[in-house]
């Protein structure tokens, strides 16, 4: 690395319905020294993203909403619960990974079920983690190789960004619980 | 009380809440977030818990209570208390959840009812036994001690 003077923080964007959630998420986050936005719809995270009204041809920003322009908001990293009223996050994952400004900035799928068919389906969507709920701190120091590899000099695509977007449909967020084996454990990427 | 009489006492009824499987290690992480800089993080995740519990409990109660039972929306509910549970390692509630699922997926009325009982007391109990911990780690730092969470 060139010799930067300040160490720039990482910018998360968090998106969780459960207060609870979000909370710990957030603290994990932050004793990792990433600077956390915490939003509790996947519509609010796509309004965030300057994503909500048009895709990447708005420029004239929404008089209504708070809606930023994509441009001037730098996420780093989205970290999304799977099971939300609303937009999935699986839905978010997918209009995130088809939008051109923002295709690049990793996402991390959390998930309160283990279910390998919504595990596969996140990771072919483009996720780069599927965590386990409850998230630990574990977990979160998995980050830091997906930031760093996404800050200064773009590599070449590697991740299989042109993958066929399968419209299989998804699953029901509410499916039976599964015994709580800690697939990310096994996970290799 | 002396400090570390009262240090000694946490210590005991803390390994006793994981023993008697009340608390599991999501707990220990939730402990291991709080520190100098953010010295209320337990309290303030555990008091969201109560709050967020408490208003899950009468959203069933309410649920199974109408004529015709909605069970898609009983178990949204129940999967968000397990959720929360989960979250901060109240196992016991988190299990009660589980199977309180189950026989939402049988839409069995009688057996939702005792379910949400079982949760209930589930929750009443870990709660009373949270407040306790919470109100030894007040006793100490009042008495000058370090915060054992």
């Amino acid at each position: 690395m060139s010799g930067i003077v300040t160490e720039t923080q990482f910018h998360v964007l968090a998106v969780d319905d459960s207060l609870i959630d979000r909370k710990l998420i957030e603290r994990l986050l932050k004793t990792s020294s990433y600077q956390v936005t915490a939003v509790d719809s996947g519509v609010k995270a796509l309004e965030y993203l300057g994503l909500l009204d048009d895709e990447d041809t708005s420029t004239d920003s929404n008089p209504v909403s708070f809606t930023k322009n994509h441009h001037e908001v730098e996420v780093n990293l989205i970290i999304t619960d799977y099971c939300m009223p609303g937009i999935t996050g699986y839905d978010l994952l997918r209009k995130i990974k088809e939008s051109t400004s923002l295709k690049d900035i990793p996402v991390v799928i959390m998930s309160s079920e283990n279910v390998p068919s919504r595990i596969n389906s996140c990771l072919e969507q483009g996720a780069e983690e599927f965590f386990l709920k409850p998230v630990r701190q574990s977990d979160v120091n998995k980050l830091r190789p997906h930031l760093m590899r996404t800050s200064g000099k773009r590599e070449e695509d590697h991740q299989p960004n042109n993958v066929v977007n399968k419209r299989k449909p998804m699953e029901e967020c509410m499916s039976p619980d599964r015994t709580r084996t800690r697939y990310n454990d096994d996970l290799e990427l | 009380m002396e400090v570390d009489q009262l240090q000694r006492t946490f210590h005991d009824y803390h390994a006793s809440l994981f023993n008697e499987g009340f608390l599991d290690e999501q707990f220990v992480q939730l402990q291991q977030l709080q520190d100098e800089s953010n010295p209320g993080f337990v309290v303030e995740v555990v008091s969201l818990f109560f709050e967020d519990s408490e208003r899950l409990l009468n959203d069933l109660s309410k649920a199974l209570d109408q004529v015709n039972v909605d069970f898609r929306k009983i178990d949204a509910h129940v999967h968000q208390l397990k959720g929360s549970s989960s979250s901060i390692g109240a196992q016991r509630v988190r299990n009660a959840c589980i199977a309180f699922r189950n026989f939402c997926d049988e839409r069995n009325i009688e057996a939702c009812l005792q379910c949400l009982q079982q949760v209930r007391q589930e929750y009443l109990l870990v709660k009373t036994k949270l407040e306790a911990l919470l109100r030894l780690e007040q006793q100490i730092v009042a008495a000058g001690g370090a915060s054992p969470m």
